[in-house]
């Protein structure tokens, strides 16, 4: 049985900075990931991030990931597994693990007197005729075949949304020098940044925004997408599919909370449709329902790296100081992490997730 | 239009391209950033006060044309690529226009190049005067082009290759 203060579940930005705060507040951690590199989503990331030059913008994901890593990597307080999986959180406050060491699988268990999920979230996926074939990706996948693994997908990819993802996969697609034959989506406006937007077009891809997937053929693998315009109820209208050679579809239509966790440790949890699905209640502080567990990041609600990053270290303070450890700076860090969270989510494309908090009362 | 297509309209390019006079000063930055969005490393990159003071992350960037020297700096940091310069007195028939490039390969100086419209469609070959792809452009190198002044507000991109 491992003791130690705070347990963060989750080596992506949120549950790298809330190891970061946690330990230099001087609480002891233990920071479980399940892949074996730290960083989460940032690993995958080559293009360059926006926000503020304190979350690093400008500089590229995956160098941010490195960055934190070696912070933690290099900090006595917090202890790391990687290949490391956090299986459930039981009644009487005992963690399970599951680890990969030479092929063998070890079970250990921890006691912390407090817990900090940031699992981050789930791609959604989209039902039409023949998604099963051999071709059709989440965008997930595709990045981590093109910037993990350096294979190529295909050669001709129709991405389905327009959101940041499938702006900047596709970009990241046409570096990687694969034909993208357009993007699509089905709300009547881009989603994604228009400057991702606009940096795409001017490489001539076309984005098609009012459209949506309606079916894909091919034999043994995909060969051909057929799309259609919606109407209001983004329904398809007949009459005006376009068919596409294509052999790659990347769905990159959102992503859900993974909330798996805050279930089974029986968090009052909320469904909020502009946060990405079911995100537990908690307080400012991030404080979920039950007092000992806190949330931060992408499994908090679908926002971005910055915003992770910012929720981690807010839960990384606020969870040593509610054990009562006592730390200087606490008072004006605390406010200012607050102001930036603040700050970062203002804006046009911030309106959502604002909206999504009033609605749910966060 | 550019809300569906991702292309600005005459209109939104006229709000952020310099005045004639200014242009005819001396090189100058046009910044194509026309959304609210929570970034702002353009200004924290300038160190000459081209891009005014952020009072708010979420603002959009403005220039401040007297300060503003083109020095190119800011290019390679707007993680939106929405930044190039332009010297318009760099010879009578052509501004040289420096935009940023993420592509392999890059072209060489004096390679002649596809001229690529905001749609992405071909406009005119240029020639590109000057490749810089430092250190500390962090592997977004700058491409510096000559472009006919009848069709320097066209331009934004180049396809390298197959022309
Ligand atoms: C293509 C793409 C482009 C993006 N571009 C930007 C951008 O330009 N700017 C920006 O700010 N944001 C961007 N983002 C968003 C950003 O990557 C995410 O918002 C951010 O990574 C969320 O951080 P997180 O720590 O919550 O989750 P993640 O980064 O997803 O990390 C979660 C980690 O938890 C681990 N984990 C999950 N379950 C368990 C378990 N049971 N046990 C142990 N470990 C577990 C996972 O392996 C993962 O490493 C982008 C995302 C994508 C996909
Ligand atoms: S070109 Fe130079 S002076 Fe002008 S805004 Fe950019 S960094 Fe500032
Ligand atoms: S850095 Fe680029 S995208 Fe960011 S605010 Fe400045 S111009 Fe806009």
């Amino acid at each position: 049985m491992i003791r130690r203060d705070i347990l963060v579940i989750g080596g992506g930005p949120s549950g790298l900075c809330a190891a970061i705060a946690a330990a230099k507040s001087g609480a002891t951690v233990l920071l479980v990931e399940r892949s074996k590199y730290l960083g989460g989503q940032l690993v995958k990331q080559t293009h360059m991030f926006f926000g503020s030059e304190k979350q690093y913008a400008s500089k590229r994901g995956i160098d941010i990931g490195k960055t934190l890593a070696e912070e933690v990597t290099s900090h006595e307080n917090i202890k790391i597994l990687t290949d490391t999986t956090a299986l459930g959180i039981y009644e009487d406050g005992v963690v399970t693990l599951e680890q990969r060491k030479n092929q063998e699988e070890i079970y250990i268990k921890v006691r912390p007197k407090s817990i900090i999920v940031g699992t981050g979230a789930l791609e959604k996926s989209l039902p039409f005729p023949n998604n099963d074939l051999p071709g059709i990706y989440g965008a997930g996948a595709v990045q981590t075949l093109m910037n993990e693994y350096l294979v190529k997908p295909g050669n001709r990819v129709l991405m389905v949304g327009a959101g940041n993802i499938g702006l900047i996969i596709s970009y990241q697609l046409l570096q990687a020098g694969v034909e993208v034959a357009g993007i699509i989506d089905a709300s009547s406006n881009i989603g994604g940044y228009l400057v991702h937007a606009s940096k795409i077009r001017r490489s001539g891809v076309p984005i098609l925004t009012g459209y949506t997937i309606v079916k894909a053929e091919g034999e043994n693998h995909l060969e051909k997408a057929t799309i259609a315009k919606v109407d209001q109820n983004w329904k398809p209208i007949p009459g005006t599919e376009k068919e596409m050679d294509v052999d790659v579809i990347c769905i990159s239509v959102g992503l859900t909370p993974s909330s798996a966790f805050f279930w089974q440790g029986g968090c009052d949890m909320e469904y909020v449709r502009e946060l990405g699905g079911y995100v537990p209640k908690r307080n400012k502080y991030l404080q979920t329902t039950v007092e000992n567990i806190y949330v931060a990041g992408d499994s908090a609600g679908i926002e971005e790296a910055s915003s992770a990053m910012v929720e981690g270290s807010i839960a990384g303070l606020a969870a040593s100081h509610d054990l009562g450890l006592v730390y200087e700076a606490y008072d004006q860090e605390m406010e200012e992490l607050l102001q930036e969270l603040q700050a970062l989510r203002g804006g046009e494309k911030g309106g959502h997730v604002r909206k999504g908090y009033e609605k749910a009362g966060l | 239009m550019l809300r569906t297509t991702g292309v600005p309209t005459e209109q939104e390019l006229d709000a952020v391209f310099p005045s004639k006079e200014r242009l005819e000063k001396g090189p100058v930055v046009v910044v194509e950033c026309f959304e609210t969005i929570p970034c702002n490393p353009c200004y924290t990159a300038c160190h000459s006060g081209g891009i005014r003071a952020f009072k708010n992350i979420i603002d959009l960037p403005t220039v401040d044309y007297e300060e503003c020297n083109g020095c190119t700096l800011c290019i390679s940091s707007c993680p939106g690529l929405a930044i190039m310069v332009i010297d318009y007195r760099y010879h009578k028939d052509y501004v040289k226009m420096t935009i940023p490039f993420e592509f392999s390969p890059l072209p060489k100086p004096e390679d002649w190049v596809m001229g690529l419209n905001r749609n992405g469609k071909e406009v005119k070959r240029v020639q590109v005067l000057s490749v810089k792809n430092t250190k500390h452009l962090d592997k977004t190198p700058m491409i510096s082009i000559a472009v006919p002044k009848g069709q320097f507000k066209e331009i934004r991109n180049i396809r390298v290759g197959d022309l």
